[in-house]
């Protein structure tokens, strides 16, 4: 069986609608997507650009209720997320799908011993016994490094440091082999130090395991060579997306080029002026019409505050390869055009 | 070890303010105490000699040692008022009645707040919250007395099914004895019963939003599952500390259901003893139930150490 290129993940026009006292807002505005298994994507924006709800909404936490609106659909390991019952959706959540939470220091239970967290997702998906289950789940704090993992199966999660109970977040993910893991901001709340050493920990055990991983950060550098493909998300939308390799090289849209810029570099001169965004991520409840970066953007035009661009094809160059290496930007005067203009001109 | 015996001593001197206190203010109670044991029309020389016995005529602090130093000893002095019992031995009587109804009435408002806090949170703002917290309300304000008389009239006097102006110790016959003191905890335990649900179900929602619970929700954890193993414990902490409240106040104050089901309990054998002005058996019966609500505090603090083990502290 080659599952290598086996397609994991099917994201289509997905919409996430919630109305708040405020207003309707469009946290997710038609996004697609796709993922094969072994394959990595990050997504990147800013906070509130909607890559948290997002990824809940992919998974399937969040799903239609009386003030959540979600439609389009996806479709993991062949099943419709959204057009499941409720109780069966939970059983893709272990197995088929599982998530890695932005702050272990919250998201893990207080009461609750290291062991339990990871032995009742084996006790249930799996039907374990007790023994084996604690035996797996010793096996597994083995694969994301923690010494003594006998010990710590009985330890509380205050007894652990940051990055150990990220460790244990990551083992409890990974329990039921999940063919697809999404690591929602997974070293945001972490020391620096740390931040790196559970990258590389996601990297590796989802290249052993073929696992499709979906990384969403504000951190670029995070994403940078670390995965396969990026999507930069901006007011719930996809704005741009390629090979990573590809957007970090030359985006095509401003917002982007400027996510990039603001990126500091060790290299850079000691005391450079660090480069932000001038202004505000979108007021979601009252988005502008047309490019929803349009206040923002130095080359925004007439059209651009009219007309809300689609998503296309950036460039020629990568044309002929297959459809997932192309480089697609919803934006009327991209980056690439402009300076291809500049070259002819 | 220090902490334990730095709480003892805390407890200890807990009880020491507390039966000062009140030995202090029963001196002040209206009425001679040894009027009230002679009665009207003695002689004189009766009089002063009682009083002289009593050791009524000496100083506050004088009468305060002696009463101390043989309540340490367990002896709490007699009633003045006949029969005149040891009062160590009228509230021995006295207190398993007040126990017993207290834990009952708390036990079952616990039994159902538990599942019915649940429900709500897990619909917090749907109908069926709001029709229990509509319910919890009514019964809340529907005065004890009155619900009293109602169970009274319908399940004792209307259909029969229990008895009613009868005790029957706990160890002469178990089950006569649950017979009888259902009807009575049940009253208490409606009082208790939206409390309980309302304290909880607020602090169940607060958790419900914890990452945690989302965490849990993404290992395919079922609903029902998530709410009692990993949304009650850390929950638990004002119900708790709430049942430790109300055992303690039960205890001396259950007088309206002791007089309604004429039941032999610490409430009602105090306010009787207050109006006879028999002052040892009163003070003898508060410092009980302040022993009984500091014992049932502390266990109350140890009990947070295993609802969450942050709390506990570490032996080196």
């Amino acid at each position: 069986m080659n599952d290598t290129n086996e397609l994991v993940l099917e994201v289509a026009d997905l919409h996430t609608v919630f109305t708040t006292p405020r207003g309707v807002m469009r946290a997710v505005d038609g996004v697609s997507m796709s993922l094969r298994a072994g394959e990595t994507l990050g997504i990147v924006g800013e906070s509130g650009s909607g890559k948290s709800v997002l990824g809940r909404t992919v998974m399937g936490l969040i799903a239609d209720n009386a003030t959540t609106a979600v439609s389009g659909s996806v479709r993991i390991g062949g099943h419709d997320v959204h057009a499941m019952k409720p109780k069966d959706r939970r059983k893709l959540w272990g197995p088929e799908v599982a998530m890695v939470f932005q702050d272990p220091m919250t998201s893990l239970n207080p009461v609750k011993r290291v062991g339990a967290h990871i032995t009742e997702a084996l006790r249930l998906h799996l039907g374990l016994n007790r023994k084996d289950a604690h035996e797996r789940a010793i096996d597994l704090l083995r694969q994301v490094f923690i010494p003594e993992p006998a010990r710590r199966m009985k330890q509380y999660p205050h007894e652990l440091s940051g990055g150990m109970r990220q460790r244990v977040v990551i083992a409890m993910a990974l329990a039921c082999d999940p063919k697809l893991l999404i690591a929602d901001e997974p070293t945001t709340a972490l020391d620096v130090t740390v931040q790196k050493q559970i990258l590389d920990l996601l990297a590796s055990l989802a290249s052993q395991r073929n696992m499709a991983t979906i990384l969403i950060s504000h951190d670029l550098g995070a994403v940078e060579g670390r995965t396969d493909r990026v999507a930069v998300m901006y007011g719930g939308r996809t704005v741009e997306t390629s090979l990573t390799s590809r957007v970090f090289a030359r985006p095509a849209h401003p917002y982007a080029e400027a996510l990039l810029a603001s990126i500091p570099r060790i290299a850079d001169a000691p005391h450079t002026v660090l480069r932000a965004i001038e202004g505000a991520p979108p007021n979601m409840l009252a988005p502008p019409g047309g490019c929803s970066f349009a206040p923002r953007c130095r080359l925004a035009q007439d059209r651009c505050r009219e007309e809300q661009p689609q998503l296309r094809e950036m460039s020629d160059g990568v044309r002929g390869l297959h459809a997932e290496a192309s480089h697609l930007g919803a934006c009327h005067f991209p980056l690439t055009e402009v300076t291809e203009r500049q070259e002819v001109g | 070890m220090r902490r334990i015996a730095l709480r003892a001593g805390e407890l200890l001197a807990v009880l020491f303010v507390v039966s000062f206190g009140v030995f202090a203010m029963v001196t002040l109670m209206p009425g001679d105490p040894a009027v009230a044991i002679l009665g009207e029309g003695h002689p004189k020389q009766d009089y002063v000699d009682l009083r002289q016995e009593l050791g009524l005529d000496d100083p506050l602090l004088t009468r305060y040692w002696h009463w101390l130093s043989s309540a340490v000893t367990g002896d709490l002095g007699r009633s003045l008022v006949p029969p005149q019992g040891d009062v160590t031995d009228r509230i021995l009587g006295a207190l398993p009645v007040s126990f017993q109804l207290a834990t009952m009435g708390l036990l079952i408002a616990l039994v159902l707040a538990v599942p019915l806090a649940m429900w709500s949170a897990a619909h917090a703002g749907g109908l069926v919250d709001r029709i229990i917290s509509a319910s919890m309300f009514a019964i809340l304000s529907i005065p004890s007395f009155l619900a009293g008389l109602l169970l009274i009239m319908v399940f004792a006097n209307g259909l029969g099914w229990f008895p009613r102006a009868q005790w029957v110790r706990i160890s002469e016959d178990l089950p006569a004895n649950l017979h009888h003191a259902l009807l009575p905890a049940l009253v208490i335990a409606m009082m208790e019963l939206a409390l309980f649900t309302r304290i909880l179900r607020n602090d169940l929602i607060v958790t419900l939003n914890e990452d945690y619970i989302l965490a849990a929700r993404a290992k395919g954890m079922p609903p029902w599952r998530i709410m009692v193993t990993d949304a009650l414990r850390p929950s638990s902490f004002s119900l708790v500390t709430l049942m430790g409240i109300s055992l303690g106040r039960l205890i001396g104050s259950t007088v309206i259901v002791e007089y309604l089901f004429a039941l032999p309990g610490m409430g009602s054998m105090i306010v009787t003893a207050a109006n006879q002005g028999d002052f040892p058996l009163v003070q003898g019966a508060v410092l009980i139930i302040a022993l009984v609500y500091v014992v049932v505090n502390a266990s109350i603090d140890v009990s947070y150490g295993y609802l969450d083990p942050r709390t506990r502290r570490v032996h080196a």
